[in-house]
């Protein structure tokens, strides 16, 4: 199996497709994306940034949340394929 | 028949799933406000006649959790689980679900679920979900969780006939059984504390139910645990030990979501199938143009433009149409009474302080059909996603935007449209510094001011002149006052964490205009009746200061009124800014209104009420206007220190009043006063003395 290359939310370009491996953190902010379906195994796609780089937009569940790159970078995901 | 106490059913559901639509729906608008002191929350209180019993219906504000972390959330809660001061028990639980967005919807009804209250699930927004290509079996999903489940479209009404039915038999109706099970560690982590808390319910003055005692344990950040530990200290070792029983490592929150995400899984294997393959939607499509960095960022300059300038110009016609009817109301009573306390109280008082509260209604209506209209339509939530990254930099987040941008037409509407953010300390720094926008109130006393006293010279070949560009900077004083303002709210009594900006971004849809006339009736109604007494009372108080004691002998009776003799008291205080004592007397006299300050020196330099910014008249008599020893009393230093004055003042009742309203404080309504004050008094003081010294 090949290994497949992980790396944070905020370091994912716009259209990608990514699975979520884990979720760093204990506090309320890691408890709100947990909440929102940012659970390990989630697949989620980088929709876009906004003009001035910061928040992104995504979507999962078939719905569509905006977080900034420092909540994302709290998510340890991995590409798909 | 035995007068039974009514019951409660609690309304509640994810933000922005048609709460309100479908309360309004059940209730048909009869409804009053609750207002739970400490937090603003306002919870809508409704009747809903059920075969001809009334019983409650309580509209909670949306939450996707029951883990609160804000007050407002606890409120919610605490309601939910009867544990309010002042709140009805409720009886049972009327959950809306989004079926478009199922999912993430049903995570907030696997923790009713454990309520142990009977439970009906609204599935509303049908008509979505089949757009989106999503087929939900509301037979299946009820079948699964062993809970009626009524499919409805709340805005077009259907289904509401059902749901009714299916309330009437829901108080005794039985509880749901069936929700996710947490592992055996964290089950028996979680029943040990239980029984702990239940060895406690005597300090404590109530049990604590099984939802409670979980968000106890699992919420390491929530305030369920917080004021658990504030009351009794010496649990917070055994909370820990408890803790640590439930999970060796790892987040215990992070767990609860994997559980509740997997059993949402097996739900929505059974009840819900994609029929189409996941493809851009319409809305994605909006959303490419409304977010794109260059096309996006224009539409979004030109609808601000529009809001903002038809909030500025578009309100005026209205408020001189509100001014007219005034004036010629006070020229009828003029007429009718014999000149004397009772007609001067009526026409200087109860007229002008009504219309004092009458003249801001055109641009709260306005503001809020757009905001509403915006909101409604799902644009709010993306001028946010484009604003956010500029407004970070002080520390407030997207949401903050609109309500500023509209406090340069006026603070109050800016200030009510601050409860779209859900942050606390985000809302507070955005209602405090709202004031600091420059509004349009404050263009009266610029206009006069630059009129007289600054010269019309042109620059750059007659594109821009002096006077324009006093006026800019008049409105750049605020914006530059108020960016360390916020920036020092946040560092001190506004300090704590920021806040995670994690907002959903609704599909967009065509706005529901009973919605937007119901928001805007809603705002009205609520300004009027809270922020309008009190406005009015206080200028009703500076009439009687102006008024008394009276002498009707005196040519200017103003002068030697208890105003007056404030003036006079006051003068050294506002001597190093400038001022004499009718210029203090003019600004006291503006304390409920900044605008009034014109009409007020028109009085005290001796031109009589009827003036206008605009009048030479007045512009004439302020020029020529001397101090006792012959100086020229208004110079070019003391215009600017009057100017800079006025922008910094909170010389407005009705923003004190809001924000009092808004906050459900007089603390944070003086605080502003306070701040503001000194700034302005700061600033006239300093712009006095470097015009001086520069020569002026
Ligand atoms: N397409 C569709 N739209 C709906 C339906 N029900 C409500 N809406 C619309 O959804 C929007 C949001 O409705 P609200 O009633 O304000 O939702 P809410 O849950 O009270 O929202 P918050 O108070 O912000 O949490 C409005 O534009 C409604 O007209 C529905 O069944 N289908
Ligand atoms: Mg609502």
């Amino acid at each position: 199996m090949a290994l497949l290359p992980t790396t944070t939310l905020d370091a994912v370009a716009p259209g990608e497709q990514v699975t979520i491996l884990t979720l760093r953190g204990e506090g309320a902010v890691t408890q709100r994306l947990a909440e929102m379906g940012m659970v390990p195994g989630a697949h989620l796609t980088v929709v876009r940034y906004a003009p001035m780089g910061d928040p992104l937009e995504i979507s999962l569940h078939g719905y569509h949340l905006s977080l900034r790159r420092r909540e994302a970078a709290l998510v340890e995901v991995s590409r798909c394929r | 028949m035995p007068v039974t106490p009514r019951q409660t059913i609690a309304l509640i559901g994810n933000p922005n799933t048609g709460k309100t639509t479908l309360f309004n729906a059940l209730t048909g608008l009869r409804q009053r406000v609750a207002n739970y002191p400490g937090v603003t929350v306002e919870q809508k209180l409704g009747e809903l006649q059920i075969d001809g019993t009334a019983v409650n219906l309580v509209d909670l504000p949306g939450t996707y959790s029951l883990a609160a972390i804000s007050p407002d959330e606890m409120i919610t809660v605490d309601t939910l689980l009867g544990q309010q001061a002042g709140a009805p028990q409720v009886k049972g639980i009327l959950a809306i679900v989004d079926a478009s967005n199922l999912p993430r919807n049903l995570y907030l009804v696997s923790q009713l679920i454990e309520c142990s209250l009977p439970i009906v699930i609204a599935l509303n927004m049908m008509d979505l979900a089949l757009a989106k290509g999503v087929a939900v079996d509301a037979a299946r999903l009820s079948e699964r969780l062993g809970i009626p489940v009524i499919p409805t479209c709340a805005h077009r009404g259907t289904g509401i006939v059902e749901v009714r039915r299916a309330l009437a038999n829901l108080c005794n109706g039985r509880v749901p059984v069936d929700g996710p099970r947490f592992p055996e560690r964290v089950e028996g982590a979680l029943q040990g504390l239980q029984r702990a808390l239940a060895s406690l319910a005597l300090q404590l003055g109530r049990s604590i139910q099984r939802v409670e005692a979980e968000r106890i344990l699992i919420d390491t950040e929530g305030l369920a645990a917080r004021r658990l530990i504030d009351k009794i200290p010496a649990f917070g070792v055994q909370l820990t030990a408890w803790r640590q029983q439930a999970t060796e490592n790892g987040s215990l929150a992070g767990l609860e979501a994997i559980i509740r995400y997997q059993w949402i899984r097996q739900v929505t294997d059974v009840a819900m199938t994609q029929m189409t393959s996941a493809r851009k939607t319409v809305s994605d499509r909006i959303d490419a143009v409304l977010t794109h960095k260059i096309l996006g960022t224009g539409i979004f300059l030109a609808i601000t433009a529009i809001v903002f300038q038809s909030i500025y110009t578009w309100a005026v016609p209205l408020q001189d149409g509100i001014d007219t009817v005034l004036g010629w109301m006070g020229k009828h009573v003029t007429s009718l009474l014999p000149a004397g306390a009772l007609q001067s109280l009526i026409v200087d008082g109860l007229i002008k302080g009504v219309g004092s509260v009458l003249v801001f209604i055109p641009q709260i209506a306005l503001l809020f059909c757009f905001i509403a209209l915006l909101e409604d339509c799902g644009y709010m939530a993306r001028a946010a996603f484009l604003m956010d990254r500029l407004l970070s930099r002080i520390g407030l987040s997207g949401k903050s935007f609109i309500p500023l941008l509209s406090s340069f037409a006026c603070a109050v509407p800016g200030i009510m449209a601050a409860r779209t953010i859900d942050n606390r300390r985000d809302r507070l720094a955005t209602i405090l510094a709202a004031p600091l926008m420059s509004c349009s109130a404050r263009l009266p006393v610029y206009t006069l001011l630059i009129a007289a006293f600054i010269p019309p010279t042109a620059y750059l070949g007659g594109w821009i002149d002096l006077r324009g560009l006093t006026l800019f900077a008049m409105h750049l004083v605020g914006i530059c006052v108020a960016i360390p303002v916020i920036w020092g709210l946040k560092c001190s009594v506004l300090r704590g964490q920021p806040a995670p900006f994690v907002m959903e971004l609704p599909s967009y849809k065509r706005p529901s205009l009973r919605l937007v006339a119901f928001r805007v009736y809603d705002r009205v109604h609520a300004f009027v009746r809270r922020a309008g007494t009190i406005i009015a009372a206080m200028t009703i108080v500076i009439w009687a200061l102006a008024y008394f004691p009276h002498e009707a002998t005196q040519a200017h009776a103003i002068d030697s009124s208890a105003l007056g003799r404030i003036g006079r008291f006051a003068e050294p205080a506002f001597a190093p800014l400038g001022w004499d004592w009718r210029i203090a007397m003019a600004a006291i006299a503006a304390f409920p209104a900044r605008e009034v300050v014109v009409a007020a020196f028109g009085t005290i330099f001796h031109v009589g009420a009827e003036v206008s910014e605009t009048s030479p008249g007045l512009r004439a008599a302020l020029q020529t206007a001397t101090w006792p020893d012959g100086r020229a009393l208004f110079t070019l230093p003391v215009a600017l220190s009057l100017m800079v004055f006025f922008a910094l003042c909170c010389q407005c009742g009705a923003t004190v009043a809001t924000i009092r309203r808004e906050t459900n404080s007089w603390g944070w309504a003086w605080f502003t006063f306070g701040y503001m004050t000194a700034l302005a008094y700061a600033g006239a003081f300093a712009v006095y003395h470097i015009a001086i010294a520069l020569g002026g």
